[in-house]
Order: structure tokens, then C-alpha cells, then sequence
């Protein structure tokens, strides 16, 4: 503490001339500071509470969970059964994304390179609509309205091209199959992939563009040559974002999805697949103790999957930004 | 040069035409891509229109006086009476508590990185901001239940549990959208009011946030808009009730979009001798159809009053 010490003089000459932090201003700042570390503190506390309260299911014995939580199988292991949750839950998301990524890009660059400058907010703004409203409406739409609609469609490829892997096995009457969750859950994400890649695509350097242009190239060769190649790394961030939205959503499977546990491809038949969060919504009403316990695993399960997509996606944009010369 | 000028109105117009006829297979392949590009935004558009179509036309009907100020208590089976005031006072309750802890939390969070933010924690405040955007809802549920239930037991179902829930939910987006606003404001206001000798702190809350508050109001009321559907995190903390409960503090709470899930799954009411002014048999349905509509007219409203407030409040800047 001696050493800090300087002579009184010295230092309050140097407190009125420079030095700002003092006061309330000093107190401001903390309150900013302890803003921003709350942030982290939640972050954290969720991973912590969903850990303490899943730790009971964890720990566990088979035997104790099949005896304590309803429709158990006997002698699986956590895991286990888990596994086809996680199974279905990417099931999902990945044929969202096939869906959702060749469209949002198309929108994407139609709203940044093709919609007239003037209307490309407005028109940016009606997509961003589609993000606005409540997957319970979405659940609705897709149960009532959706889902009969594409059922022949679902019928017809079964009976044409049942020989693809996807498209075999028994076609759900009903439409309440993966194939329609997976439609619902592609245009839930195309808002998010559109928004990022719109502003990656609109960040290409203009002078790229212009020097396509002058060597002769057409708009699509403009695109091709200079803004997909600068856009690439935005695209493949924006499409793991649209994959933790669409691993994390939730009311629109439970509503339309008929729930089954098993491991199979064949998406246009009922009763197949589940994913966590449908799982987790539509159990959790009922459970208790170690039921519960099973469920926030599951949750957790859930968390850790969709935090590793996002920081990927967000690493993936932020290296984007430092080394990219368009900033 | 001599070469290209010996025959200069021939050679030009040869030129010319090389120049500006484009090789056929370019050209068809450019064409292409354009069409495929306008259906690709076509496409979007379509569920976004049959989506509110649909929610307009099956929802109207439903839409009275009586059913948007009365409550579901004693209503049972097909009986058409009964309304959604108890889901819109919970809605209403706990959005507003959700936005009472997270706009303090997020606008001083943007404060932060905006005017103060340095060094690893401004960076992983911001990282993680980002991260928590992608936190699925139900995941947020089940957070504010472990939290609850970890101090009250775990029977515990209280309105403030969803307004936790949807505060995790609700903080990175608001962050987002302040940092955005606050980023607009020009450097010269804030060193023309040091130049006049105001404190930091004095600055930033009579001169940024003065500045920006048309920018600050539009990303809050996103935010609302963002949360105020939200459904399973609700489901898994606020539970449901049929009768009318405004103290977040006691007891179950309903919210809209709850409301909406639960009348979708009762399915079809038994109704012996088909329809009559007692017993509609796909009642639950209407139900589930009108608060639907009333639930995407306030996003719909919210989102429209935030956009509008921008074009009018905004400050001219620049």
C-alpha cells in the first residue's frame, strides 16, 4: 500500500485535470458493469439450476427410473432412452434446414440484389413477420389446415418414389407425420436465415461486384462469382442458427407431430418420432419426482445440443467479421 | 490504336453488337436463377398470408363482447358461453412483469457495450448475448421451474415463474435492438456535451438515451411482441386455471396462448342430438380459432406501433 502512495499534491492536481470516475459516475458505470455480468450470471444459472435439477435422473439406477417415471421401458439406461428424443429432434431440425436454407437464400438475395432498393425494407420487414407470430398458431394452422392439404402430396410420393429411403413405410392418413412438422419448421426458421444472410450478402464489397459487372458477367453471374464466395461462411452461420431454432421449437411438433419412439427414416408415417421439446411440453403437465427429474434432463440434453450450434454459428460470424475486408 | 480505328464504322458497330448480345445459354441460365429467386420470396409469402387468412376467417365468428370479457369458470363440454378475459388479464400480468426485469437489465446491458464496453468482458457479454438469443423456450421454462421449485417445492406454479422464464428469453433481444440504437447516436452530441463539462453518466441518460428513445421504445415493444406468444415455457411454470387470477404472486395464471393449446387439444365436445344453442360440438375449436386471432392481432398491432413509432419519433440524425 506504501508504495501507491504519492505526495497529496501531485495527486489531486492530477484528479482535476483528468481523471472523470468519481461520484456518481463511478456508480453509473458499476451499475452498467453489473448490467452486462447478469447477462453471464443467467447464462449460467440455467446451465447450473437445469444440472441440479436433472442430477437426480442422472444418477440414477435403471431400475429406479422405470419404477419412478410413467411409460419407462425396464433395464434401459438413461441414455438409452433419450436416444431416440435426440434422434427425432434432429430428425426434425435437419429437414427444416433442407427446406428452409435454398429458399431463404433465394429471398435473401432477393431482397439485397433483385427488389427494388426502395421496397427491400418493407419487403425485409414482411419476412421478418413470419418470425413475429406464436408457434401456437403455427400448431394450429399446420394440425387444421396444413396438414390435409399436403396429405395426398405425402400419399402420391409415397406410391411414386417409395423407394427412397424417406419416403417409405406406412403414410399417415392424418398428415400428422415428420414430413409436415418438417415443412411448418422450415418456414418458422426462414425469417432468422434470411435476416443474417440478407446482411452478409449485402456486405459484399461493391467494387467486386462492379468489376464482374465490367468484365461483362449477367446478374446471376454477379451473384455466382463475387457474392456467394464472400457470403459462404455468413450462409453456413445463418443455417446453424435456423438449426438451433428449429431443434429448440417446440408447441408447433407437439401440436402437429403423432409421437413414437423409434429410430426410422420413414417420415411420411405417424407415430414414428418425438423430439425433446414436444417430449418435455407434453409429459411435464403430469410428472412428478423423478419424472420430473427426466424431463429437465432431457432438457438439458436439449440446452447443451442448441448451445453448441449457436456458439459454432456465432464463432463462425465473429471470425467472419475480424478477417473479412469489408468492414 | 491504328489498328482498331483503319475501318471505324464497321468495326464499332461490330463491336457493339459483340457487346451487347449476351451468349444464349448466359442468358437463359440468368433468367433462370431470376425466376427461381422471385418464387423463392413468393414462396415465403404464401403461408404468411394463408396463415392470417385462415386465423381471420376461423376466428371472427368467435370474436363478441362475451367472449373477450368473461372467463371459462363452470363452462364445460360443448357449452358456448365462456370467454378469454382470464387468458388476456394473464397474458397481459405477465408480460408486463417480464418486461418490467428485463428492460432495466437490457437497456443498461446495451449501455454498457455501447459506453463503456472493453476488453473480455464487453466481448463475452456480447458473444453471449448472442448465444442466449438461440436459448429454446422450453429450456427457459424449465430453468424458471428448477429455480422455484429449488426455493418453494416443486408444486409451485406462479405467474412470476413465467415472467422469469420469459425474461431469459426477452433480455438478449432487447440488448440486441438498444445496442443497435444506441451505436446511432453520433459521437459529436456526446463530446459536445463533455466540451460543456457534463459527467459521463449525466451524458449518456439526458443526451444518448434522450437521443435514442423513439429507436429504444420500437426494440422494447419488438421484444413484447417477440414473447407475448410464447407458449410452452408458460405451460411447464404458469400452468392453467379457468377462473380469473391477476396477482402473479398466488396461483396459476392462464395466458393466451396456453389458452389456445389447451381448448386445441380437448378435441371435439360430445353433443347427443347434434347442435343446438346449448351444445356446439366443435366449440373447443372456435375457442382455440379466436384466441388465435386476438393473440396475432396484439403482435401484429405490436409490431406495427414499434415500426411506426421509429418513422415518426426517430430524431434526424446526420
Amino acid at each position: 500500500m506504501t508504495t501507491t502512495v504519492s505526495p497529496p499534491a501531485k495527486s489531486s492536481r492530477r484528479r482535476r485535470s483528468g481523471n472523470t470516475d468519481r461520484g456518481f459516475n463511478r456508480v453509473f458505470r458499476w451499475i452498467a458493469v453489473g448490467a452486462g455480468a447478469t447477462i453471464l450470471a443467467v447464462l449460467a444459472a440455467v446451465a447450473l439450476f437445469l444440472i441440479s435439477e436433472a442430477w437426480p435422473a442422472i444418477t440414477a439406477s435403471p431400475e429406479e427410473l422405470a419404477a419412478g417415471v410413467p411409460r419407462y421401458p425396464e433395464d434401459t439406461s438413461l441414455l438409452a432412452y433419450l436416444g431416440p428424443l435426440v434422434f427425432g429432434t434432429v430428425l426434425a431440425a435437419v429437414l427444416a434446414l433442407v427446406l428452409a436454407v435454398p429458399v431463404a437464400m433465394g429471398i435473401a438475395l432477393f431482397i439485397s440484389h433483385y427488389a427494388p432498393r426502395r421496397l427491400s425494407q418493407v419487403l425485409g420487414a414482411l419476412v421478418d413477420l413470419l418470425a413475429a407470430i406464436p408457434s401456437v398458431i403455427y400448431g394450429l394452422w399446420g394440425f387444421f389446415v396444413l396438414a390435409p392439404v399436403l396429405t395426398p402430396f405425402w400419399t402420391w410420393l409415397n406410391e411414386n418414389l417409395g423407394w427412397f429411403p424417406l419416403w417409405g413405410g406406412q403414410v399417415s392418413p392424418t398428415g400428422r407425420s415428420m414430413a409436415t412438422v418438417g415443412v411448418v419448421l422450415a418456414i418458422m426458421i426462414l425469417p432468422i436465415i434470411t435476416a443474417v444472410s440478407r446482411e452478409v450478402f449485402l456486405q459484399t464489397p461493391k467494387l467486386h461486384e462492379e468489376a464482374a459487372l465490367a468484365l461483362g458477367a449477367t446478374r446471376w453471374e454477379v451473384i455466382r462469382t463475387a457474392v456467394l464466395p464472400f457470403g459462404r461462411s455468413g450462409v453456413i452461420s445463418a443455417s446453424m442458427l435456423g438449426l438451433g431454432r428449429a431443434l429448440g421449437e417446440t408447441m408447433a411438433v407437439l401440436m402437429i407431430l403423432s409421437p413414437g419412439f423409434t429410430y426410422t427414416l420413414d417420415i411420411l408415417a405417424a407415430g414414428q418420432h418425438q423430439t425433446i421439446a414436444a417430449y418435455i411440453a407434453a409429459d411435464f403437465p403430469e410428472s412428478t419426482g423423478l419424472g420430473v427429474n427426466t424431463l429437465i434432463a432431457a432438457g438439458l440434453a436439449l440446452f447443451v445440443i442448441t448451445l453448441a450450434v449457436n456458439m459454432t454459428a456465432r464463432w463462425v460470424v465473429a471470425r467472419r467479421k475480424d478477417f473479412s475486408g469489408a468492414n | 490504336m491504328s489498328v482498331t480505328t483503319q475501318n471505324p464504322g464497321r468495326g464499332s458497330s461490330e463491336t457493339a453488337r459483340l457487346l451487347s448480345t449476351v451468349d444464349p445459354g448466359r442468358r437463359r441460365t440468368d433468367r433462370v436463377m431470376q425466376v427461381l429467386i422471385y418464387i423463392a420470396f413468393g414462396l415465403a409469402m404464401i403461408p404468411l398470408g394463408w396463415l392470417i387468412f385462415t386465423v381471420v376467417a376461423q376466428g371472427a365468428d368467435r370474436i363478441s363482447l362475451d367472449f373477450l370479457f368473461q372467463s371459462m369458470r363452470n363452462i364445460f363440454g360443448g357449452d358456448p358461453r365462456g370467454g378469454i378475459y382470464h387468458a388476456i388479464l394473464g397474458t397481459v400480468v405477465i408480460t408486463a412483469l417480464a418486461t418490467v426485469i428485463s428492460v432495466p437489465i437490457g437497456i443498461l446491458t446495451a449501455i454498457y457495450l455501447v459506453e463503456y464496453g472493453k476488453g473480455w468482458l464487453a466481448r463475452s457479454v456480447t458473444f453471449f448475448v448472442d448465444v442466449m438469443t438461440g436459448i429454446p423456450s422450453i429450456v427457459a421454462g424449465l430453468f424458471a421451474f428448477s429455480l422455484f421449485a429449488l426455493i418453494f417445492g416443486p408444486a409451485v406454479r406462479i405467474g412470476v415463474m413465467g415472467a422469469v422464464a420469459l425474461s431469459v428469453l426477452m433480455i438478449p433481444v432487447v440488448v440486441r435492438s438498444c445496442e443497435e440504437m444506441l451505436k446511432l447516436v453520433p459521437n459529436e452530441l456526446r463530446e459536445a456535451s463533455y466540451a460543456l463539462g457534463v459527467p459521463k453518466w449525466l451524458t449518456i441518460v439526458k443526451v444518448v438515451l434522450r437521443t435514442s428513445v423513439a429507436g429504444l421504445t420500437t426494440g422494447v415493444l419488438l421484444a413484447i411482441a417477440r414473447v407475448i406468444g410464447e407458449t410452452a415455457p408458460l405451460l411447464v411454470t404458469v400452468g392453467v386455471t379457468d377462473s380469473i387470477n391477476a396477482n402473479a404472486f398466488d396461483g396459476r395464471m392462464m395466458t393466451l396462448p396456453v389458452f389456445a393449446y389447451r381448448q386445441y387439444s380437448q378435441g371435439n365436445a360430445p353433443c347427443p342430438g347434434g347442435d343446438t344453442a346449448t351444445c356446439v360440438s366443435d366449440i373447443a375449436s372456435q375457442n382455440a380459432w379466436g384466441a388465435a386471432l386476438v393473440l396475432i392481432a396484439m403482435v401484429l398491432a405490436l409490431n406495427l406501433i414499434g415500426r411506426l413509432i421509429t418513422r415518426w419519433f426517430a430524431p434526424k440524425l446526420g
